[in-house]
């Protein structure tokens, strides 16, 4: 079996496609709630100056997260 | 006729536009701004329906799900479910769409329904949709829906208000039915559930059971929105069960089957391409604005300007305002022959009201800077930039907003911490806001700096530099206690942060114009209210009791005088950070407000009563103590300044954290805390610039 990617590893400027949630935890839950559910494209906009956040385009809008809930999702590069 | 008018609730997303709905319909003029949680707390208007009926219009903080995690979003929730006392559950509730992100929008609008209300859709922003080249047909997405109402708009425009005012106007309004559909397994859960709180007698058992199946934390002990006890043991067998069956957890195959539902909608009701080429305009704005390197350089620049600003723009309005008052003052003072009126009149309340007023123009120039901030979509890459360094302090980006507004006044400040999803980031912010300068130390900031800094040719660019640092310190001051508190009092793991980035929108100059009047208007009824009956205050305690003989010099008087006594016996405290008794009383007479500093002084310093008054400033600059050396020295005014960064003064500010942490013992903590600070502080600058100087 190949390694997870993880929507944390995603390079600015590319984009992936969600496989799923790992983690149940209430912010994962609200994360799904905003949209990003197994199924869903999400491009890798840019990161902030240092790092951490990272910002998302996830169907059609700009969403800001920080590496460490993005490193939750686990994705296929597209 | 009923007596009491329909209840019609405004909810939707953050930033879908709800306010400016809200404003349309009821002529009101609450806060709009282009960021999300703007709206903390719900708020009550009037308006009525295109046939003449009153009825009251309920506007709501934005929330992307009816799993409220934040003390904002949980208003919202409250109110729809019918939870909050006091609050009838509203009649119909107009969900107000962001049609140019209608995917995510549609979530809240489909747990809305579920909910068994009638819901006529807002679909607002329809202008941003066109200028994506796409369109989206009202027809097919009310069919959709199962048949609600759903109106085109664009409600900074007022298009669409008059047929939204139609729609409220029809009463029979029949609630739709559910457009999405669970498997058997999730649909029985769901049936038990609410079995189970019928027999607790929960009303809307249905929607209720749908909420708590839902949401997660509901079921969890350990988080603070979970349910009562006994319902919950009745519960979570039932979903265990589910569980056991389909490992995948039960609030996320909800999630799945909305959006299974919403993906259907969208494709029925959405024309046009998916994207248009190439990056928006917002796409590159944001290429510079949040760049690395240059989104610092950026900011760093724009808060510059906005304090050289302060200095130049505000320089000649602010002579005139002074210059006004003097004249005014010279007239009351000729018509009223020497006595207490006169000296009530003019050394008191004009002189005391005035010397604040004074400081209106840099106040609406610093008000018009975060006014743009806030409209263009500004604040939320703030917070976004941000992040990286609350996180070291131990708070996320989010909470960067509510201090960010705290430079123009901690109160609005700390009540949009509401936003803040964790209670303990959400308490540590409230706590170090007020350390952040707001507009009540200008007038303070101002009169120190202008005595430190004598006139000079380049003094300008010397008091740009003091009240950059200034401001700086107060917001070291308040991520260095952040950090602290953190790591003692409010102890807890690093919060999720999360936050949408919505397209820069060019500021509405009507809207900020009207927001910088409304905000002028609060500075000068202020400076009409508190100001105006601290000042008589501050003068009578100056003035009584009298001394026996009526020819006692007027200083010997004063030190006599309540003021003169208390500002004494406080001396000792005062005294290590080089203030006399005279600076010590006006230093505690402004602990209720902290403008009051200048009010008092020139009540103070009203004492060598020549026949021409010169502005107050001169007159503090010419203040010499018996042995003659001049009081306001440079390290006087240097631990003045520093003092007023950081302490608590401000009585409204200690009402407003008094309420919202529901607590006496934090408002009085941040008294002490900020006070002791301060004091520490600013006798280490008084020894240091003693030193230097
Ligand atoms: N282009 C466009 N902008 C709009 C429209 N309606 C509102 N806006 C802007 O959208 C932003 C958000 O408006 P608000 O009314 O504050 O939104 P809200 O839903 O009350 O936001 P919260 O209180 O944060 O939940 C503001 O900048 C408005 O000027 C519209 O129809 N078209
Ligand atoms: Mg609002």
């Amino acid at each position: 079996m190949t390694k997870l990617t993880l929507l944390s590893e995603i390079a600015p400027h590319k984009s992936c496609t969600v496989l799923a949630i790992l983690s149940d935890a209430p912010g994962m839950q609200r994360l799904q709630e905003m949209g990003i559910l197994p199924g869903t494209k999400i491009s890798v906009i840019r990161r902030a100056p240092m790092g951490d956040p990272i910002e998302l385009e996830v169907r059609g809008y700009k969403l800001s997260i920080r590496k460490r809930e993005a490193a939750e999702i686990s994705v296929q590069p597209a | 006729m009923s007596a009491s008018p329909r209840q019609i609730a405004l909810v939707g997303n953050p930033n879908s536009g709800k306010t400016t709905l809200f404003n349309a319909f009821t002529g009101l003029r609450q806060k709009v701004g282009n960021y999300p949680g703007v709206t903390v707390e719900k708020k009550v208007g009037e308006a009525r329906t295109l046939h003449g009926e009153k009825v009251a219009i309920l506007d709501l903080p934005g929330t992307y799900s009816l799993s409220a995690r934040s003390e904002d979003e949980r208003v919202a929730r409250d109110v729809l479910l019918g939870d909050l006392s006091g609050i009838p559950r509203p009649d119909v509730v107009i969900c107000v769409v962001d049609a140019s992100n209608l995917e995510r929008n549609l979530y809240l609008v489909l747990q809305v329904i579920d909910l068994g209300l009638p819901v006529i859709i807002a679909l607002n922003m329809i202008d941003v949709v066109e200028e994506n080249k796409q369109r989206i047909d009202p027809e097919a997405l009310s069919e959709s829906l199962g048949g609600v109402t759903v109106i085109p708009c664009q409600a900074n425009a007022k298009i669409g208000i008059a047929e939204l005012k139609q729609a409220m106007a029809k009463k029979s309004y029949t609630p739709v039915e559910r457009v999405w559909t669970t498997d058997d397994d999730l649909t029985q859960l769901l049936s038990e559930t609410a079995d189970v709180l019928a027999a607790h007698n929960t009303i809307n058992p249905r929607a209720h059971a749908l909420t708590i199946i839902g949401d997660r934390a509901m079921r969890d002990p350990s988080h603070p929105n979970c349910l009562d006890n006994e319902i919950l043991r009745k519960i979570t067998p039932l979903v265990d069960a589910t569980l056991k069956q389909h490992p995948t957890p039960v609030e996320s195959r909800i999630v799945a089957a909305r959006y299974d539902a919403i993906s259907r909608i969208s494709a029925a009701s959405l024309r046009g391409e998916n994207r248009p080429d190439g990056l928006s305009v917002s796409d590159k704005l944001d290429e510079v604005l949040i760049h690395p390197i240059l989104g610092w350089l950026v900011f760093i620049l724009v808060m510059a300007t906005m304090f050289f600003s302060m200095f130049t723009l505000a320089e000649t309005p602010m002579d005139w305002i002074e210059n006004g008052f003097a004249i005014l003052g010279d007239w009351v003072g000729s018509l009223l022959g020497k006595g207490d009126l006169r000296d009530l009149l003019v050394d008191g309340v004009i002189a005391g009201v005035g010397g604040v007023l004074v400081f209106l123009p840099q106040i609406l120039i610093l008000f018009l800077f975060i006014g743009i901030l806030e409209s263009s979509g500004y604040m939320a890459r703030a917070a976004f930039i941000m992040d990286r360094l609350m996180a070291r302090v131990g708070l996320n980006g989010k909470s960067f907003i509510p201090l960010l507004s705290s430079y123009a006044c901690a109160i609005p400040g700390i009540m949009a911490t509401r936003t803040i999803e964790n209670e303990k980031d959400r308490l540590v912010t409230i706590l170090v806001a007020p350390m952040m300068s707001c507009t009540a130390r200008l007038p303070v900031y101002g009169i120190l700096i202008k005595l430190m800094v004598p006139e000079a040719d380049n003094d300008i660019w010397i008091q740009t530099g003091l009240m950059f640092a200034l401001y700086g310190l107060g917001t070291l001051g308040a991520f260095l206690f952040a950090a602290i508190f953190k790591r003692t009092i409010a102890k807890g793991d690093a919060s999720p942060f999360m936050i949408e980035l919505p397209p820069y929108r060019l500021p509405g100059w009507k809207l900020i114009v009207q927001q910088l009047l409304d905000r002028a208007g609060i500075f000068i009824k202020r400076a009409g209210t508190i100001i105006l009956a601290l000042s008589i205050l501050i003068w009578a305690a100056s003035t009584f009791p009298k001394p026996a003989d009526p020819e006692t010099p007027k200083d010997i008087a004063l030190e006599q005088s309540i003021m003169g006594r208390t500002g004494k016996m406080i001396e000792p405290i005062m005294k290590p950070l080089g203030y006399d008794w005279k600076i010590g009383s006006a230093v505690i007479w402004s602990f209720l407000a902290r403008e009051q500093f200048v009010a008092a002084m020139s009540v103070i310093y009203s004492v060598e009563d020549e026949e021409d008054e010169p502005a107050l400033r001169s007159k503090l600059a010419a203040a010499e103590s018996p042995d003659g050396i001049s009081i306001f020295s440079i390290p006087v005014c240097a631990s003045l300044l520093v003092f007023y960064v950081f302490a608590q003064q401000c009585i409204a500010t200690f009402a407003v954290v008094r309420r919202e942490t529901s607590s006496w013992k934090w408002p009085i903590f941040q008294l002490g805390y900020m006070t002791v600070f301060a004091w520490i502080a600013a006798f280490v600058t008084f020894m240091i610039v003693s030193h230097i100087v």
